[in-house]
């Protein structure tokens, strides 16, 4: 049963055909991760996953409905989290608050004029969010401005915010992107503990190989805007077109 | 108390006991005296202090918490002045319903601004606030003249109808007879002290709108705003609408500097369309830059800080400046005049200017960020630096909680 089918999805910048018919089907509960050379489309893709960008073909459908024409926060309500290359956090924000606001929109919706109830009374949030700071072993830190962390705590208090909704789907836009490697270990953690703890669904834009094999279960590989091959890890490995996709060049000049 | 935090219950409490004794507190010299000069404690200015105190927490509920810089809010305030007026004009010199359609009248005039205002963020925002802040002052000097009496300015005149008006009502803006100019005064030594209704009126409404300022600040709602100003993208993908929680700010803020307008006319029952001109939005910006913006007291002491500045500073002529420096011989007490002249009388405004880059280079939080500097000055003196540093991460985890 797949949580989220990509059907013919095309999308033109002008003069470059970003994506051209991109067919993409992620399976519930797996972990699905997309990998390219750059400017094969994979962020252009997933900003037509989120409402960011509107494709000009094809269509989208997120567990049945589908998400084109809808704002960002319309597709997050639906159940699609996603965490970006650079951590977008509320950096003026503690980090107990920066936990407290997706609980709360997961709750509350959209918007809600509660100016008169007390952030302090939302007993039951404050439970959950700190549940989730625990887990993340950030707890301590619950009173520190989030901007004063470090990259890669940023990074687990923004997967912590998204987990914190309780999505279905997981995006993930090179979660790794700038780390060093024990930052980067580190992720691949508690991103495989989040998939054996969690009913989830991940998909994941990498760049660094190192992740994709440790943690995707099926790889679809981007090239020029559309799919090459689709298939598990093992056998995109040893997959000739991605080799010569992905390393081609540099070997035939070799 | 009052589902207040104790920090918070604090400040409240000051800012109760500061509006309730502000005719003595304000009035710290004999009336005789040379520094009498420098009373405020006077019902005509302590109302002005208490109504842009009002105008400005309004104005920092939008500009603190959302970081949305508005440059038109005098709008608002023009609009609550009008309707107030036309009440007395309509129906009686009662300001209930007066401020009512005040606060009603700016609520939807700011609600159609800000929707139009708040497609746009930023300095394009800003600009969009100012022309429409502008416009509006354009249509009430000229256009709307059977409106607002164009360049003269709304007035009550006897032939107006004043249907509700009783025969035996005060001709004045009143609540339910106690006239606003109405007052007391105290003599005590040399001291004399003034006790006006119109201030107390305005005094309770301070209250009760610092007390909601405060609900607001720590509500779930008040956080949502912080969150917009701090990163619009991350809250657009945590399902979160921007647009609403912007217009309601913009629309709250409308409303309360409608209230100010509104006790303006009522402390005055007059109107003008100067009120709504663009110095007058801006004189807000700097009262909540100056105290603080973002912190609950900083725009009150803002506000208060520039009014007491506009109207004291403004007073003092080469005639005082020469009774200050009669000691001095006379070469150097005309040198001494000539030199603080430009600063004093009609050049308030220069002295204004230089505080105001004073507090915006070196406390770029304000008055506010000044006097926790001075505070925790003291505080060393008590106690040593670990504790001072463990006092601020208990204020830090009082604040987010």
């Amino acid at each position: 049963m797949s949580i989220l089918e990509v059907k013919n999805v095309g999308k033109r910048f002008g003069g470059l055909q970003a994506l051209s018919d991109v067919n993409l089907s992620v399976a519930e509960n797996s972990v699905h991760a997309i990998i390219g050379p750059n400017g094969a489309g994979k962020s252009t893709l997933l900003n037509c996953l989120v409402g960011k960008l509107i494709p000009d073909t094809g269509s989208v459908m997120f567990d049945g409905q589908s998400v084109l024409g809808r704002k960002p926060y319309e597709i997050n309500q639906m159940g699609i989290s996603r965490v970006f290359q650079t951590p977008e956090i509320f950096g003026d924000l503690t980090v107990m608050e920066n936990m407290l606001i997706p609980c709360l929109a997961k709750r509350d919706g959209a918007f809600q004029l509660n100016g008169w109830s007390r952030v302090v009374g939302q007993r039951d949030m404050i439970d959950k969010a700190e549940e989730m700071l625990r887990d993340m072993n950030m707890i301590d830190k619950r009173h520190m401005p989030a901007a004063s962390m470090s990259r890669g705590d940023k990074r687990r208090l923004e997967i912590a915010m998204c987990l914190a909704q309780d999505p279905r789907l997981l995006l993930l836009d090179e979660p790794t992107a700038g780390m060093a490697r024990a930052d980067t270990n580190n992720t691949i953690d508690l991103l495989k503990q989040i998939k054996d703890e969690r009913d989830i669904t991940i998909a994941i834009i990498e760049h660094d190989m190192h992740v994709v094999f440790s943690l995707a279960e099926r790889i679809t590989v981007l090239a020029q805007g559309t799919p090459l091959v689709e298939d598990t890890p093992d056998r995109i490995k040893g997959h000739p077109k991605v080799r010569e996709a992905y390393l081609g060049e540099s070997q035939d000049a070799a | 108390m009052f589902g207040l935090e104790k920090r918070d219950t604090l400040l409240l409490g000051v800012v109760v006991v500061l509006t309730l004794f502000a005719p003595f507190i304000l009035n710290p010299f004999p009336a005789d005296s040379g520094l009498a000069q420098f009373n405020a404690g006077y019902p005509d200015l302590m109302q002005r202090f208490v109504i842009f105190g009002i105008f400005a927490i309004g104005f920092n509920i939008l500009f603190g918490l959302t970081g949305y810089l508005s440059f038109g809010h005098a709008a608002f305030l023009g609009v609550g002045s009008y309707s107030a007026v036309w009440m007395f004009k309509l129906l009686s010199y009662n300001v209930v319903p007066a401020l009512v359609l005040a606060v009603i009248m700016a609520g939807l005039f700011s609600a159609l601004i800000g929707f139009i205002s708040l497609r746009r963020s930023g300095i394009y925002f800003s600009i969009l606030t100012l022309a429409f802040a502008q416009m509006s002052f354009n249509l009430a000097y000229s256009v709307l003249t059977p409106i607002t009496n164009g360049e003269t300015g709304l007035q009550i005149y006897t032939s107006d109808p004043q249907y509700l008006q009783s025969v035996d009502a005060p001709s004045f803006p009143n609540l339910f007879g106690a006239a606003m100019n109405s007052s007391t005064t105290l003599f005590f030594g040399g001291w004399t002290f003034t006790f006006s209704v119109g201030y107390y009126f305005c005094a309770i409404f301070l209250i009760l709108a610092f007390y909601l300022a405060i609900r607001i600040f720590r509500s779930p709602f008040g956080m949502m705003l912080r969150a917009v100003k701090s990163n619009q993208q991350r809250m657009n993908y945590t399902g979160l609408n921007t647009r609403p929680y912007t217009l309601a700010a913009f629309v709250i803020s409308g409303m309360y500097a409608g209230l100010a307008g509104g006790l303006l006319a009522a402390m005055d029952p007059l109107a003008g369309a100067e009120r709504m001109q663009w110095t007058a939005s801006g004189e807000v910006v700097l009262m909540t830059i100056l105290g603080g913006a973002g912190t609950l007291i900083g725009p009150v002491l803002g506000a208060g800080f520039i009014k007491y500045f506009e109207n004291i500073f403004a007073k003092i002529n080469d005639n005082v400046l020469h009774g200050w420096f009669a000691f001095m011989p006379d070469g150097i007490e005309d040198a001494m005049v000539a030199i603080i002249h430009p600063f004093v009388g009609k050049g308030w405004h220069l002295t204004l200017g230089l505080l105001f880059m004073l507090v915006v280079i070196f406390l770029p939080g304000g008055l506010v960020e000044g006097g926790q500097r001075l505070g925790r000055v003291f505080r060393r003196k008590d106690k040593n630096a670990g504790s001072v540093e463990a006092d601020a991460a208990q204020r830090r985890s009082e604040a987010a909680e």
